[in-house]
């Protein structure tokens, strides 16, 4: 098993702000816009560098969508951030009328994504944005797994053109991609070659999987870790390559096991080459107020929890 | 300058299209479009100032109009069309499999003049303010005009577009209500009401212009008035009142004819009071 070592711990949302900033240094095109949480979805640096491409909309979700897709028609590139929850469940139509069908180029940021978010609750803690965003035609979707990556996929969709969603978490993570890590939308990240299983993780769960490998391999396992960070479109060819290879996959990601990246997955097997799969998701349920952490655990997003079903799902073989 | 008889004569052969594409699709939007045509006509062939042939999506250096009530297609695609945007004989396919003339407008099949999708109401405003707002970072001095149904302003969206753009003055906008108070299921004031809608864009400290919006020269007059007051700090607000179905007898005034395609002999009806002074497609 490939060693990891933690680079120090950042939060994932702290990735996009810097990620923005230097996107927005890169390229004076560049807008962003806010529904009134700047510093929580971390805008706050680009806005005090460039205060007359930053737009504070109020507490009016739908109206920011829009008057970013108006803006991309100027041909800005505009990104629009919340938390996920407001950012995309909220907005829905909003982005399916005005982004994905207009086919303007707009960045739908989503911030605090996931039971992560924490103490807040259910109200914020959104579960379904992948699904929702990845059924939009012309929509792609990027879920990066630490500070490093948030960072590379924040200016990686300022440069594509067309319509993008990306979402990333509230609390401090560790960091274990290191900065000259080739990034490229689409393109899935093979973290550890291995032989018995394939492990296929996206966002928080990522560093999950990398710990869930070194148990595994402790217990004679070779598990592939494959980091998918872009859900949409899918990286089918590394994927395919890899479970012709191992035989089996879980999927790992923090997001309801419908319309989420296990269902991706599960959808390309289903029509190339299927093989037993289980999922490490949320099972059709609200979250609630609590620690991070003691959400994961108790939502079963633990490495433990990635342990116990590569065991079920290798004796599936 | 057209004078306002030759914008009339324009106008009438509008509302021919209008009435022939959605009898051609046997669906569509009737009333509102035949409401608008003289607003439209005066908007694309005397008050905005843009080059069809010259369209862009960003639109630098032009007039920018967004359709709010992407229903009332039909009056849009007729007006672009005799503006020539794109060939009049496109009209006859409106509706069709295949056509880039979808029901409710969108920039997904590159029609020339359509900028984004609309049909699902409330929106257009919103993305016409960041278009104003994308104008004023691009230096360009031109304006942007949206049209909105007043049915339409019972979607909440719309009151957080007219709240963000008089508190962050977006003078260069012109946002045009098409008062005609009918809606699919009734009158307006009969559905929600919008009561003193003068009141309500004053008191989001808008401008207001109103204007009759079924007679060309005081449209003209409400157009201009409009233009002088942008520039000032505040948007501005045009309440232009129209008839539903205006020109044709058994439509005009009823809500009945938002969405409703006239058959082969209301056809022939509604035809034979509007005159041909264009030529037909």
């Amino acid at each position: 098993m490939k060693k990891y070592t933690i680079l120090g711990e950042k939060d994932t949302r702290s990735g996009f702000g810097d990620g923005l900033l230097e996107a927005g240094k890169r390229n004076p095109k560049v807008v962003a816009l806010c529904a009134d949480l700047t510093d929580s979805v971390k805008m706050g640096a680009f806005k005090q560098a460039f205060p007359e491409r930053f737009f504070q909309i109020g507490i009016a979700e739908a109206n920011m969508i829009d008057i970013a897709a108006g803006l991309a028609l100027s041909g800005k590139v505009a990104f629009a951030s919340s938390f996920a929850a407001f950012a995309t469940g909220r907005v829905y139509d909003q982005i399916r009328q005005g982004v994905a069908y207009s086919n303007t180029n707009v960045k739908i940021a989503g911030s605090h994504a996931g039971i992560t978010l924490g103490e807040d609750g259910a109200t914020h803690q959104i579960l379904e944005d992948i699904g929702l965003m990845k059924m939009m035609p012309n929509m792609i979707v990027i879920n990066p797994c630490d500070y490093n990556q948030t960072v590379q996929a924040t200016i990686a969709i300022a440069e594509y053109k067309g319509p993008a969603y990306i979402r990333y978490g509230r609390p401090k993570v560790p960091i274990f991609i290191s900065e000259d890590t080739p990034f490229e939308i689409g393109k899935a990240l093979m973290l550890n070659e291995g032989k018995d299983v394939t492990i296929i993780a996206t966002g928080h769960l990522v560093w999950e999987a990398i710990k869930a490998g070194e148990i595994l391999e402790e217990q004679g396992i070779s598990a592939e870790i494959i980091n998918i960070h872009t859900i949409k479109p899918l990286d089918n060819e590394a994927i395919l390559n890899s479970v012709s290879k191992t035989g089996c996959v879980v999927t790992c990601e923090e997001h309801q096991f419908n319309g989420g990246l296990g269902d991706s997955v599960a959808q390309l097997l289903a029509r190339n080459n299927p093989k037993p799969m289980e999922y490490i998701a949320i099972d059709d349920k609200f979250g609630e107020s609590g620690k991070p952490e003691d959400l994961m655990v108790k939502y079963g997003l633990k490495s433990k929890n990635i342990v116990e079903a590569v065991n079920k799902v290798i004796k599936r073989k | 300058m057209a004078t306002i008889a030759e914008l009339e004569n324009i106008a009438w052969q509008i509302r021919r299209d209008i009435i022939r594409m959605v009898n051609g699709a046997s669906s569509g939007h009737p009333g509102g479009s035949l409401g608008c045509a003289d607003l439209m006509t005066a908007l694309y062939f005397e008050v905005l100032d843009l080059e069809p042939k010259n369209f862009t999506m960003e639109g630098v250096g032009e007039d920018m109009f967004f359709l709010s009530n992407g229903h009332i297609s039909p009056v849009w695609y007729s007006v672009l069309a005799r503006r020539g945007f794109f060939p009049i004989k496109e009209l006859s396919t409106f509706r069709v499999l295949g056509s880039a003339l979808q029901g409710h407008p969108t920039p997904k099949y590159s029609l020339p003049g359509v900028r984004v999708a609309s049909g699902s109401l409330g929106q257009g405003l919103s993305v016409s303010i960041g278009a104003s707002l994308g104008k004023k970072l691009n230096g360009c001095n031109h304006l942007v005009y949206t049209l909105c149904g007043d049915g339409e302003l019972q979607e909440g969206q719309i009151w957080e577009a007219i709240m963000f753009a008089g508190s962050n003055k977006i003078d260069n906008l012109i946002t045009i209500i098409d008062r005609n108070n009918a809606q699919i299921d009734g009158e307006v004031d009969n559905v929600c009401s919008l009561s003193n809608l003068k009141a309500k864009f004053l008191a989001f400290d808008w401008d207001v212009v109103q204007m009759e919006g079924n007679d060309m020269k005081d449209c003209i007059r409400g157009l201009k008035e409009a233009k002088q007051l942008t520039g000032k700090g505040k948007p501005v607000a045009i309440i232009m009142n129209t008839l539903m179905g205006y020109g044709v007898d058994f439509m005009q005034g009823s809500y009945k004819w938002h969405g409703v395609a006239p058959n082969t002999e209301q056809t022939a009806n509604a035809l034979s009071q509007l005159k041909e002074t264009l030529g037909d497609y």
